[in-house]
């Protein structure tokens, strides 16, 4: 594995602020890697410094194997697809695209054919005569994409790319990129804060808060096994249990997190004996349409949030309503321990 | 005799109510209502003035009698641009106006643009009241200020002369046709006050065009490969266009029209606002005045028409 980009210990502070706070990473080459976080966390930040827009406070960030402090934007083998779109407004849209041909001499047939050949890859074909302002936002977005693409970057920079967009294009558009990095093996370095986003495209993503990783892994590795309560709140929903509860409930030292479609009902389910059981009394219904949400509060104290997928017609089979008592059940490997609330950490 | 009052109150409040949802319901008569004031007098007062004075401009002034014949005529535009010392005022006006407009966006932009994106708070602050604080005294008080500075004993010829360049300004004054006696009644004097006077009106256009330049858009080009320079020259001039544009039209029009600077620095040639200031009041010929007043009009719809061309509203 060739590393595209390292980060060793960097950090950039402004002012007082630590908007980035001493982050160590590898991004491997071809990689769709997701930085993902609340805003204000310090992805953007870490984007814009793989970019050059910032310098680092201290540490060091290398690109392919080079050290790249004091290399300015224009000199990196990357590009970014900014978060507005940035498009150039008085260029016409085969313009824009073909701008980073033309900052490099590219004569003009040739950029022009060039540009005509991206806005085709992302299926704009025939626009390139019109105005940014004359585009929809998902067109706006394909042509920043286009923009971004035709210098052959090594390494594309996605700031919140979709976030402008509504939730359908979104989803379609999610679909597109992946199809796209795959087709064209580069390296996306992605940021969001959306964790749908960030678990459905990437191979590897990285959890922010407050400057700091919180956790680098696959997306399952993130999802089933959360090493923080930050992760586990932040990706998916997560029922924390605190450690007296944990001890009381399971048996288990340290705090714990359980994601609510892990936890079933007694009554349905055939598991090992080993398995969890604790009773408890429905305090909340909500029905969700593809399942429901079950609010139960147990005898041992917690309140564990649980979503039972509705397999059979409502109706039937529908679950226990508020106030009826009800047992859960869980298998042991759906408990993940968690490091920051763990006693004597 | 309470429920009479009553029935008063809600008639007025039904009243009331009607009005507002026809004015609501009926969204351009209300639009209407609002813009009629100011409509008629931007059409009466204002656009009225400057037909009635297109008007005058075409009717002439007979030979003998010394009255105005009031009928159509081209006359007047004839004897404007037969003589040749009306040339040359127009010629003298449009070359001083040329030169102020140029150095006042040469000077207005570097400031308009550390302004825009360099400066914060309170060197924004500072940027912007000194900008404008020259606007808040007289005019006049500036430009006989400026009278004294330029004098043959005024300040700047001593300040020459004590840093031993007397033989510097000396020069510049023997050369000709901008040169003269001293700066206070040259061409090159003209010029400085020109240029000091009108400068805030570029500054102010090109500081708000180059503000409204997203900073993502100046990333965009570093990060696309354009260096500084070419960013500077593909995005942030074009963007700026419309300013520089619109500064321009202020600078130059100000110029083209200013009867007072030309009469209080300079020699006696004249300046199109001084030629309209003789002809409408001691000659009396107010025909030769209207049409003299239709120069600048003609010019600057003439540079408007270019800039378009060139592109400089493009990006509005």
């Amino acid at each position: 594995m060739t590393i595209a980009v390292k980060f060793e210990n960097v950090s950039r502070h402004f002012d007082s602020v630590r908007a980035v706070d001493g982050v160590s990473l590898e991004i491997a080459d071809g990689e769709f890697f997701s930085m993902l976080g609340p805003s204000g966390s310090g992805k953007t930040t870490c984007l814009r410094l793989i970019a050059g827009f910032e310098t680092p406070t201290s540490g060091l960030i290398s690109i392919h194997g080079a050290d790249v402090s004091g290399v300015p934007p224009y000199d990196r083998d990357i590009n970014t697809v900014f978060q507005d779109y940035a498009l150039f407004p008085h260029m016409s849209v085969l313009d824009n695209v073909a701008y980073g041909l033309m900052v490099r001499k590219v004569a003009k047939a040739e950029r022009h054919r060039r540009a005509e050949e991206m806005l085709d890859l992302v299926k704009l074909a025939g626009l390139g005569g019109r105005r940014p302002a004359e585009l929809s936002g998902g067109q706006r977005q394909r042509v920043a994409l286009a923009r971004a693409l035709i210098n052959h970057p090594r390494v594309l920079l996605l700031d919140e790319p979709l976030g402008a967009l509504d939730l359908k294009l979104r989803e379609q558009m999610q679909v597109e990129l992946k199809g796209l990095q795959r087709k064209i093996g580069i390296t996306f370095v992605y940021v969001t804060h959306d964790q749908q986003e960030a678990l459905g495209m990437s191979d590897r993503l990285a959890v922010f808060n407050e400057g700091k990783i919180e956790q680098v892994g696959s997306p399952q590795e993130i999802y089933e096994h959360p090493a923080t309560e930050f992760v586990a709140g932040f990706v998916g929903n997560s029922n924390l249990v605190d450690v007296t509860s944990a001890e009381r409930i399971a048996g288990v030292t340290g705090a714990l997190s359980i994601r609510p479609e892990k936890i079933h009902f007694a009554s349905d389910f055939i598991g090992p004996p080993d398995a969890v059981r604790a009773g408890g009394v429905v305090h909340e219904v909500q029905y969700l349409g593809a399942a429901t949400r079950y609010e139960v509060v147990l005898d041992a104290g917690p309140v564990l949030f649980v979503i039972r997928q509705n397999i059979a017609t409502a109706g039937r089979h529908g679950g226990p309503g508020v106030g009826e008592r009800i047992e859960l059940a869980w298998e042991r490997d759906a408990m993940q321990s968690l490091k920051s609330v763990a006693a004597g950490d | 005799m309470a429920c009479v009052t009553m029935d008063r109150t809600s008639g007025a409040t039904a009243l009331r109510r009607r009005v507002s949802t026809l004015l609501y319901r009926r969204s351009t008569f209300f639009l209407m209502l609002l813009l009629a004031p100011p409509l008629l007098w931007l059409g009466i007062i204002y656009l009225g003035s400057l037909l009635a004075l297109l008007i005058q401009s075409f009717f002439y002034i007979d030979e003998f009698t010394g009255q105005i014949v009031y009928e159509f005529s081209l006359r007047t535009y004839a004897e404007l641009i037969s003589s040749r010392a009306n040339l040359d005022i127009i010629l003298r006006t449009m070359s001083m106006a040329a030169a102020v407009t140029v150095a006042a966006a040469t000077i207005g932009f570097p400031i308009a643009y550390y302004m825009a994106r360099h400066a914060t708070g309170r060197t924004k602050a500072f940027f912007y009241l000194a900008v404008m604080l020259p606007l808040w005294s007289s005019y006049l008080v500036r430009v006989y200020a400026w009278k004294l500075l330029l004098a043959k004993e005024g300040v700047i010829s001593w300040a020459f002369a004590n840093a031993h360049l007397g033989w510097l300004l000396d020069g510049v004054l023997a050369l000709p046709v901008i040169g003269g006696p001293s700066l206070s009644v040259s061409y090159i004097g003209m010029f400085l006050v020109f240029t000091y006077i009108w400068l805030p009106f570029m500054i102010l256009p090109i500081q708000a065009a180059l503000e409204r330049v997203p900073a993502s858009l100046i990333e965009a080009s570093g990060d696309l490969g354009a260096r500084p320079n070419e960013t500077f020259r593909k995005i942030i001039l074009p963007l700026a266009l419309p300013g520089v544009a619109a500064g321009s039209i202020f600078t130059f029009s100000l110029t083209l029209g200013d009867y007072i600077i030309p009469y209080v620095i300079g020699s006696s040639r004249f300046f199109i606002g001084q030629a309209v200031y003789i002809h409408q009041g001691t000659a009396g010929n107010v025909p030769m005045a209207a049409a003299f007043s239709v120069v600048p009009i003609v010019i600057i719809a003439i540079y408007l028409t270019i800039a378009k061309k060139l592109g400089a509203f493009d990006a509005l």
